[in-house]
């Protein structure tokens, strides 16, 4: 028996699908978009699964989200529909369930936030509103856990014995007229294609263009539904969406008139507005917010994100450690021991290092999603991104890419747009990670001891600088269309729930590790690979031998133009692609100097023009293995990835040229 | 008559039409800015765009873009 969880966003859905489900989740996409979708085993009931719809707030063709719910619903015959209902934003959120009782599925209503309606003096008519509507209503508070056995008792029964909402009429005069008049016309192309004929009819009411297309209606039964339309529209002096909107207003209006008694002001919204007071303040919303973000950034990166990764790096030393001796006591084959150790143990050690860093960063972001205050950065810094064809929500999952662009990449998902979430993932690298200062470093300190800080800054805002660029281009061209309506709920702010919080954490660190074992870990052996072994597969004594120092060589005339020609750099970049803390370690590797005398070593390879070329093209280039695969993972496209690290390397190569070239000509 | 960008922050007002076009106007009916329902500017952003309001017993921000094209009057 299969359920679908549909509900407006913060109408505490996620909430309710992880008390239905427990732990025993699965997540994954939609097929061919980005849209993720979670299902689970309904606790108690083996036989029952529930899958988690995104958060909607009408039936409406336009984003990929209402697209999925509808197709769900229609395509793959749901046993029965649970739709959460805000109690304390009802008429709202009775809007959705409106359209959903017109789907003729099984359908229960799931009245969310009770204990905060009744505490607030609130109350719901609960039998007339189920009777009024003509599906069961089950008073629930999904954050206290409460009512939620009497919910799947109800939900099982319900989709058991096929009980059908018994009122889908909602409406009168001249919209029940055109509705009926229409219901009839296309009665049999409805039928034919298996699609509920009462939502069929409501949304050609409407002028939904993709229902109109499945039906496969002829030229003379098109004139006549428009026809009726016109009729409508002339006799009620008002357009087909706006006639359909008041009347489903109207009936929840009079509706909730009867059957809930609202509190005054609910003590959570004095408490909202008490926040938002300052949050949101003029003057204090931006500081506040960089305030913010700055601790995360500081508690992440330098407090308890490192503490949590020396501790991980030293356990993996040390059972490296044991490893290593255990193998050469055993009297293994060098290649295999080097296979093992400097593969395998490196490349998952490399690896593991930034499980810390996601977890600690989900947590913190997880807090700032859950409670509210993601909806206010949108808000706030709504204006600043508008002009790329993005909204403020995209500004978090950016910010964090200056951190790691993995988690960034991954905080994509709670975008509520799928075009958003693709562009913003596309520009996140741009913003450049923590892992390329130590480069920024080691080059700053060889060729421009007086100016390191201002040779760092300029590189971070040369990356924004070209993110805005590039954001401007992909909105005129790849991104064209319309970007989806800004109209956003602005939720109060509440606590988030620990057991959501930790689902949420377990979730990210298990996808992370998912890929890192599979892709990551085969792209490290691979460049291990390459390292270890000459082209004649013996294994190099000296790594200017290795494969990887050939391949380094045949491309090294690709950054001729760069001024940087030397193969030891085009190897650099190579390994940087399995992380960019590599490219460091591997030109020390390769000049065989000591980290002391690294500089004067860089200095023989560049010179400072090819130095600044080089810095540029490593801000630039694609970002490392594990942000690709975070890529593919939230774009849900292989092809996709490939081509965010070829367009990235593109940019870079463009970018440093210029520098390099007009550099140049200002020297001479 | 004024559009909803006119209106003076806590000042009340009921809607009269929703104009535009296309999936944004579409979006703000379903979101209940249907006419005749009451609305009332609660704040505009530090960066005078988008605001905030208050309808049906919730918040919501939309640009001031959009705001133009709803029709109200003042209470």
């Amino acid at each position: 028996m299969v359920f679908a969880l549909v509900g407006n966003q913060n109408s505490g859905k996620t909430t309710l699908f992880n008390q239905l489900t427990g732990s025993n989740q699965h997540v994954g996409n939609f097929p061919g978009v980005t849209v993720e979708r979670k299902d689970g085993v309904i606790r108690g009931q083996k036989d029952a699964t529930v899958v988690d719809l995104p958060g909607i707030y009408s039936l409406s063709p336009y984003t990929s989200e209402e697209i999925v719910t509808r197709e769900f619903i229609l395509k793959h015959h749901p046993d029965g529909i649970i739709n959460i209902v805000d109690a304390m934003n009802i008429e709202r959120n009775l809007y959705l369930s409106m359209q959903l009782i017109e789907l003729g599925v099984p359908m229960v209503i799931a009245l969310n936030m009770m204990d905060e309606m009744r505490s607030n003096g609130g109350t719901v008519k609960i039998s007339q509103l189920s009777e009024e509507l003509g599906v069961p209503v089950v008073p629930i508070s999904a954050a206290k856990n409460e009512g939620i056995d009497e919910l799947i008792a109800r939900a099982i029964k319900t989709a058991e014995r096929k009980q059908l909402p018994k009122r889908q009429d909602f409406c009168s005069g001249a919209v029940h007229r055109t509705i009926h008049s229409i219901a009839h016309l296309v009665e049999d192309h409805a039928e034919r294609i298996g699609f509920p004929m009462r939502f069929v009819a409501t949304k050609l009411v409407e002028g939904d263009a993709p229902i109109e297309e499945a039906l496969h209606l002829s030229d003379n039964e098109k004139d006549m539904i428009g026809h009726s339309i016109t009729e409508m529209e002339r006799e009620l002096g008002t357009d087909k969406k706006a006639a359909l909107a008041d009347m489903r207003y109207s009936f929840i209006d009079k509706l909730c008139a009867d059957c809930v008694v609202k509190p005054k002001e609910s003590r959570e919204h004095i408490r909202s507005v008490h926040i938002d007071n300052v949050l949101t303040n003029k003057y204090l919303a931006i500081p506040v917010f960089l305030l913010i973000m700055l601790i995360i950034f500081w508690l992440t990166f330098g407090v308890i994100g490192s503490f949590l990764s020396d501790l991980l790096a030293r356990g993996i030393d040390a059972v490296t450690g044991v490893v290593s001796a255990g193998l050469t006591a055993y009297g293994i084959n060098p290649v295999v021991h080097s296979l093992i150790i400097d593969g395998a143990f490196a490349g998952v050690g490399s690896v593991l290092s930034f499980i810390p860093t996601i977890v600690v960063l989900f947590f913190f972001l997880s807090l700032l999603e859950d409670s509210g205050y993601m909806a206010r950065v949108a808000f706030v810094m709504d204006k600043l991104l508008r002009k790329i064809g993005l909204s403020g929500r995209s500004f978090v999952p950016m910010l964090i890419g200056f951190g790691c662009s993995v988690p960034a990449i991954m905080a994509t998902r709670t975008l509520s747009s799928e075009r958003d979430r693709r562009m913003t993932i596309m520009l996140t690298p741009f913003m450049s990670c923590s892992a390329k200062l130590p480069i920024y470093g080691m080059f700053t300190m060889a060729f421009f001891p007086k100016y390191r800080a201002l040779v760092m800054i300029g590189l971070y805002v040369l990356g924004m600088i070209i993110g805005i660029i590039v954001g401007l281009v992909l909105k005129k061209t790849a991104f064209r269309g319309n970007p989806v309506p800004f109209v956003m709920e602005l939720p109060n702010y509440r606590l988030p729930s620990p057991k959501s919080v930790c689902l949420l954490l377990w979730d990210k660190a298990k996808d992370f590790l998912t890929r890192a074992f599979t892709i990551i870990f085969v792209a490290t052996l691979i460049i291990w690979f390459f390292q270890t072994f000459d082209f004649r597969f013996n294994v190099v004594q000296n790594s200017a031998d290795s494969m990887l120092a050939g391949i380094g060589r045949f491309i090294s005339p690709i950054f001729a133009p760069l001024g940087f020609a030397d193969w030891r750099a085009s190897t650099a970049l190579i390994t940087g692609f399995s992380a960019k803390e590599a490219v460091i370690s591997t030109f020390a590797v390769l000049t065989g100097a000591s980290t002391a005398n690294l500089p004067q070593a860089l200095a023989s390879i560049f010179t400072p023009l090819a130095a600044s070329a080089f810095l540029v093209f490593t801000l630039l280039y694609t970002p490392c293995v594990a942000a690709i695969s975070a890529v593919k993972r939230e774009m849900n496209s292989g092809k996709a990835a490939a081509l965010v690290a070829v367009f990235q390397s593109v940019v870079a190569w463009l970018v440093a040229c210029g520098v390099y070239q007009i550099g140049a000509l200002f020297i001479h | 008559m004024k559009t909803l960008n006119q209106m003076r922050i806590g000042k009340k007002a009921r809607i009269v039409a929703v104009g535009g076009e296309g999936a944004l106007r579409d979006r703000l009916l379903d979101m209940g800015l249907t006419p005749h329902t009451q609305v009332m500017i609660r704040k505009v952003a530090p960066m005078g765009d988008p605001i905030e309001l208050m309808l049906r017993g919730y918040e919501l921000t939309l640009r001031v873009d959009d705001a133009k094209n709803i029709v109200v009057e003042e209470d």
